[in-house]
């Protein structure tokens, strides 16, 4: 928790209010056994009504009083625990967009996701109570100790025997909670796992008859989580009689060495009874007490997920100068070399390869063979390991990685569209850009004809990861997004994949045509997607196998050749571009 | 994934009922139930009757009289302490042991419910909200119960049992205790309406919260790709300050109630020691009334608050049960088949099909499917297949083409019997499969599909998932036969390399190649390739297509492809559109015909 506690800075004023309200509510909830004492001890004995009612006013102003202070003192909690929990997600996702992309390969998205909602909600209510809670059992016990001990210093004793033996047992069973909550924790985890995969994977499940098999398999997780279940519960719930049993056996030994002192006449009744209350009030903060470190228990796991997430250091660092501007869109890897952080195998082996500005480059290889990887280094999306990236003439290290990323537009494999509308989405690419110039880009891209067909044109709705798409549709928005950077480069990773042909080869000829300034780099798994490049890559286990124009690779290289003729079809490739001609 | 919360209601719509069917859980565990309920009750009453014990203890004292029957009550309210303590503890135990028994098996109900149900509920129904189901409200229901039902009750006797002790020690106190309660309850409904109020609002912006997060998690590199960070991160701040008011607000007024309540209760103790000490002094009350008369002011409010407290969370637990038995009574797939498949020995297995006259029929198994002019439609009135006609012989390859939506999917996922069809009739070796045993009738299939599950456990064992008593020679075998066992073998661990959830520490295309092997080592009579290499690459795909060729000999294949030059050896390819059968014939014919697969096939016409 002691990491976290900075962020508490902008709300630190009602962080200390707080409990501090708290602590005036128990001062006022302390004084009025006292002067029920009175009451009973000066009042009654005197037959002073006056007295009895002065004193019982009073009593009831110390109430209401105090429940004044305990209401401002929640609401100083919650204004604390939720401005702490809102300012821990917000750094939470303030670091998630730090990230690189080998930090967020580290992290799934769901986990990503249920650090912050659920675990900082958590952490939200948990801070709320523990401002109460932690505050209240302990002065409440110190206030009632300190004014037992005035009332009546040698009946006060029996809370020296009462006080350490509660500490105790609190201390005895909560250690032992800890690592059991924790064990309970991933029982749950195993049992939700079953059913997520049992959920998506129905399909398969069914169609193999394996119900049974699931059964036993969800069966063997259900009775663990309910031993451990168990286990663990029958170790909390023994806290709860066992304090009841040290506050009642305190009562009755006041009673008793009190009754000895009320018979003698050396104590009033009146202190007897209010000794009584003490003892109660103490009780019900110490069963809080014991609440709140239950709380703590749930909040400390999901302040430990927040914790990593946020001790994660951003891989890719600023440069101290940073380059501002793009030369020119030449590329060229030298003697690079890359393998993925926490994996000992290269995934990239010293491959150097130079493109020149406003070139066309395709991308070729079987799945595995490392195309993405290569690409990802130029608008460096991770660092080599070996070697160096240079983009216009200059390590992509020394660039500004805003700037950088700003000229050099990825059109992801796995891509996305966000909710909200056609507009908004192209607006990603150039938040200024204004309706000409957008439905260009439409246009470059193929777009354009299905998009003009809608009513409402661009203030289409687009979904959530734009399911309201075909494949190919969602392709061609995400490369018109991307072609509105204006960049000096643009990388095609697989993004013609859904396209059916013809429109793929309209997309290939505003590349030689219209945006010939551009550099092209287009990583296709159809020899047609990239067949009329300047230069084609062939990539195979992490190396480039031959480099050279279509003519010039299908006869030098043995893997072309294969993929090209696995791809032959009757008509070919060429004529439906004649065609379009 | 739709935002888990939201959208789900907080309260229940049949509270009574959704109450009733859960109590009708326990009795699964009777003695847990009732034993419980004694202990809680008896330590409640016990708990009363120490306060009360105050009383003749403190007025022993002050009279002076005999230590010896000051010794006696004290005795006997060491008696009573000592039993509170235990029943308290076995009352507890027992509820949470009941707890844990109940959602244990509503658990397993679910689980074996889930097990059951059609796959057309599973179209209907988002992931996440049927795993919300599963985790937040089981949990909700767990915790509910081993928590609320015990309090009500002890809320209940204690209330009851401290106001019966008031009346009996002054009748004329507990006329002020009856005016304060009356405040009381003002309070909690004046609280707890403000508090459910700004609770609705909490839970709506938690739920656009949520949704807002979901939605730049997954899509984080794009963010990043973009150099979207400061906006995302402008809209998120608007979010979290939303979230932030309305979650102060909702707590502030869900904790208000506790200090409120527990002032309330000073009050009243100030009001009674006020009053008492006047009836004291005219001799209607002693001193001993009065100490355990104030016992009992404290003791009142407490268990009020603490309900009152839950009582938001007490429905939105019921409202979660009632989505669990919602669940529940989830109409399971019927299967009404009178034929089974018979497999003995080392003979060849055949279908058993009973006749009118009480005996049987041995139909050899050899995967002939027919269909005879078959509609369907997901949803009544908006028709999917239209009139499909065609025939399969044991051993042929059978494909389909056409765009999206056209009913590829949809033809196979009737042979299963997934999807029950509207009308015509399917035959499988000339029986209608409606008669035969879905279990039977599924053993004799395996489906690839475009995405591939594939479960937690090593590679082994998501192989053998085909045949659970595979060898493991078998296993690699199967392997071999797919392709993948090049790629296992460069495994860490080889075969006993352990996959994480739906194996995302392999690659797209290594998952396709094992889910592949799955469905050879099942030595299926039908194969299903339902987009099986789209996303692997045509060179891997080239050498899965060697070992596809020997997995299809003998079987009965139906492939549904993308990329057309898999399908181009089909036996008879089928041109879907719209529901219909276009255009059959084989990749000569059709190309010949110049019509819709010829156009598919030179690239004029999209196809995802």
């Amino acid at each position: 928790m002691r990491t976290l506690l900075p962020y508490m800075r902008k709300y630190i004023v009602y962080a200390v209010l707080c409990p501090l309200f708290m602590i005036l509510e128990a001062l006022a909830d302390i004084f009025i056994p006292y002067l029920m004492s009175r009451i009973v001890d000066v009042g009654i004995a005197n037959q002073d009504i006056e007295y009895i009612v002065k004193v019982g006013l009073i009593m009831v102003g110390a109430a209401l009083l105090a429940m004044f202070f305990g209401v401002v003192s929640a609401h100083f909690g919650a204004r604390a625990g939720f401005g702490f929990a809102a300012e821990i997600r917000q750094q939470a996702f303030e670091k998630v967009q730090s990230f690189s992309f080998a930090n967020l390969d580290q992290f799934t998205v769901p986990s990503l996701i249920t650090r912050l909602t659920n675990d900082c909600n958590t952490i939200g209510q948990v801070t709320m109570m523990s401002l109460r809670m932690a505050v209240r059992a302990p002065f409440l016990m110190l206030f009632a100790l300190i004014m037992a001990f005035n009332m009546n210093a040698e009946l006060a004793r029996v809370f020296m025997v009462a006080v350490p033996l509660t500490a105790a047992i609190i201390g005895a069973v909560l250690p032992k909670a800890r690592p059991l909550f924790q064990k309970l924790q991933t029982r749950v985890d195993r049992v939700n796992a079953v059913i997520q995969e049992n959920l998506i994977g129905i399909r398969v499940v069914k169609s193999f008859n394996r119900q049974h098999h699931e059964e036993k398999r969800f069966k063997e997780r259900n009775d663990a989580l309910k031993n451990t279940a168990l286990y663990a519960i029958s170790l909390v719930i023994s806290i709860m009689p066992m304090l009841n049993l040290i506050v009642y056996s305190t009562i009755i030994a006041v009673l008793w060495f009190g009754g000895k002192q009320v018979s003698a006449g050396t104590m009033g009744s009146g202190e007897l009874i209010s000794f009584i209350t003490y003892i109660t009030q103490v009780l019900i903060s110490l069963m809080m007490m014991s609440f709140f470190f239950m709380q703590l228990l749930r909040g400390s796991a999901s302040a430990a997920r927040i914790i990593e997430l946020l001790n994660t250091e951003p891989e890719i660092k600023e440069p101290k100068q940073p380059v501002k501007e793009l030369k020119d869109g030449s590329v060229s890897f030298e003697h690079v070399s890359f393998s993925y952080p926490g994996s000992r195998e290269k995934t990239l082996k010293d491959i150097t390869v130079h493109i020149k500005s406003g070139e066309i480059v395709g991308i070729i290889g079987s799945t595995g063979s490392s195309k993405t990887t290569l690409v990802q280094l130029i608008p460096r999306l991770y660092d080599v390991t070996e070697g160096s990236v240079k983009v216009g003439g200059v390590d992509v290290r020394e660039y500004d990685i805003r700037a950088l990323r700003d000229q050099v537009a990825f059109v992801l494999q796995k891509n996305t569209l966000f909710s909200g509308t056609i507009r908004e989405n192209m607006l990603w690419g150039n938040e200024n850009a204004t309706d000409e110039q957008i439905i260009k880009a439409l246009k470059q891209a193929q777009a354009w004809e299905f998009v003009s067909k809608y009513e409402d044109g661009l203030d289409h709705r687009v979904e959530q990861g734009g399911d309201n798409f075909s494949g190919g549709q969602k392709q061609r928005l995400t490369i018109a997004r991307a072609l509105l950077k204006s960049p000096k480069i643009i990388i095609l990773d697989d993004s013609t994949s859904a396209v059916d042909m013809a429109t793929d080869a309209k997309i290939q000829r505003v590349f030689k045509s219209e945006l010939k300034d551009i550099t092209t780099i287009i990583i296709a798994q159809r020899i047609a997607s990239i067949q009329h490049a300047d230069k084609i890559i062939v990539m195979h286990e992490g190396k480039i196998e031959s480099i050279g124009d279509h003519a010039t690779l299908i006869k030098a290289s043995p893997i072309y050749r294969e993929i090209y003729e696995s791809q032959q079809k009757g008509v070919g490739m060429d004529c439906i571009i004649e065609e379009i001609e | 994934m739709k935002p888990q919360f939201g959208h789900r209601r907080l309260r229940p719509k049949d509270a009574k009922n959704t109450l009733i069917r859960l109590f009708s859980y326990f009795r699964f565990n009777k003695v847990l139930f009732f034993g419980g309920i004694f202990f809680i009750i008896a330590s409640s009453f016990l708990e009363v009757a120490a306060n009360g014990m105050l009383s003749p203890i403190i007025d022993t004292i002050v009279k002076g009289e005999s230590t010896a029957q000051v010794i006696r009550y004290i005795l006997i309210m060491g008696a009573i302490v000592i039993s509170i303590s235990i029943f308290q503890y076995l009352g507890n135990l027992f509820m949470a042991r009941l707890a844990q028994g109940t959602v244990h098996r509503i658990r397993e109900e679910m689980f074996s419910h889930m097990q059951k149900l059609p796959i057309s509920y599973f179209d209907k129904q988002t992931h996440g909200d049927l795993m919300s189901t599963f985790t937040n409200d089981v949990d909700m229901l767990n915790q509910s119960l081993e928590q609320s039902v015990s309090q009500i009750i002890v809320a209940v006797i204690t209330v009851v049992g401290s106001f019966t002790m008031m009346f009996i020690l002054s009748p004329v106190l507990t006329f002020v205790v009856v005016l304060m309660l009356g405040v009381m309850f003002t309070a909690i409904k004046y609280v707890g309406q403000k508090s459910a109020q700004n609770f609705r609002f909490q839970q709506a912006a938690l739920a656009d919260m949520n949704g807002y997060i979901e939605e730049m998690m997954s899509g984080q590199k794009v963010v990043k790709v973009f150099n979207y960070e400061d906006k995302a991160i402008d809209r998120f701040l608007e979010k979290n300050e939303q979230l932030r008011r309305a979650s102060t607000q909702a707590s502030t007024y869900g904790v208000m109630l506790m200090p409120i309540m527990g002032n309330l209760s000073y009050v009243l103790y100030a009001l009674t020691s006020m009053l008492g000490a006047f009836l004291v002094m005219k001799n209607a009350m002693t001193v001993g009334n009065i100490a355990s008369f104030l016992q009992y002011t404290r003791s009142i409010s407490r268990p009020i608050t603490m309900v009152s407290n839950q009582l938001n969370t007490l429905f939105a637990a019921l409202a979660g049960a009632e989505r669990i038995f919602e669940f529940l009574d989830e109409e399971v797939e019927t299967d009404e088949g009178d034929v089974c498949l018979v497999r003995e020995g080392e003979g060849a297995p055949y279908w058993k099909v009973p006749k009118e006259n009480g005996e049987y029929e041995k139909v050899p198994l050899r995967g002939f499917i027919t269909f005879k002019n078959v509609n369907f439609g997901y949803e009544s009135g908006r028709r999917v297949l239209n009139n499909i006609n065609l025939y399969a012989k044991p051993g042929q390859k059978i494909a389909f083409v056409g765009s999206t939506g056209a009913g590829k999917t949809t033809i196979t996922n009737l042979i299963n019997r997934f999807y029950e069809i509207n009308e015509g009739t399917i035959l499988f070796d000339g029986i209608d499969i409606k008669r035969i045993k879905k279990q039977d009738l599924r053993s004799t299939m395996s489906i690839v599909l475009q995405d591939v599950h594939l479960f937690e456990g090593t590679i082994a064992d998501n192989i053998r998932y085909g045949r659970l008593d595979a060898t493991d020679e078998e296993v690699v075998e199967a392997a071999k036969l797919a392709n993948a066992h090049y790629f296992i073998k460069n495994l860490p661990n080889g075969y006993d390399t352990m996959l994480t959830i739906d194996g995302q520490n392999l690659s797209q295309g290594e998952r396709q190649l094992l889910s592949i092997a799955r469905a050879a080592i099942a030595d299926p009579t039908i194969l299903i390739l339902d987009e099986a290499t789209s996303s692997v690459d045509t060179r891997t795909e080239k050498l899965i297509a060697e070992g596809m060729d020997k997995l299809m000999e003998g079987r009965t294949t139906f492939v549904i492809a993308h990329r057309l030059s898999t399908v181009r050896d089909a036996d008879a390819i089928m041109v879907l559109e719209q529901g219909e059968i276009i255009e059959r014939g084989d990749h000569e014919a059709l190309m010949k015909q110049k019509g819709r697969y010829y156009a598919l096939n030179t690239g004029a016409l999209e196809l995802q």
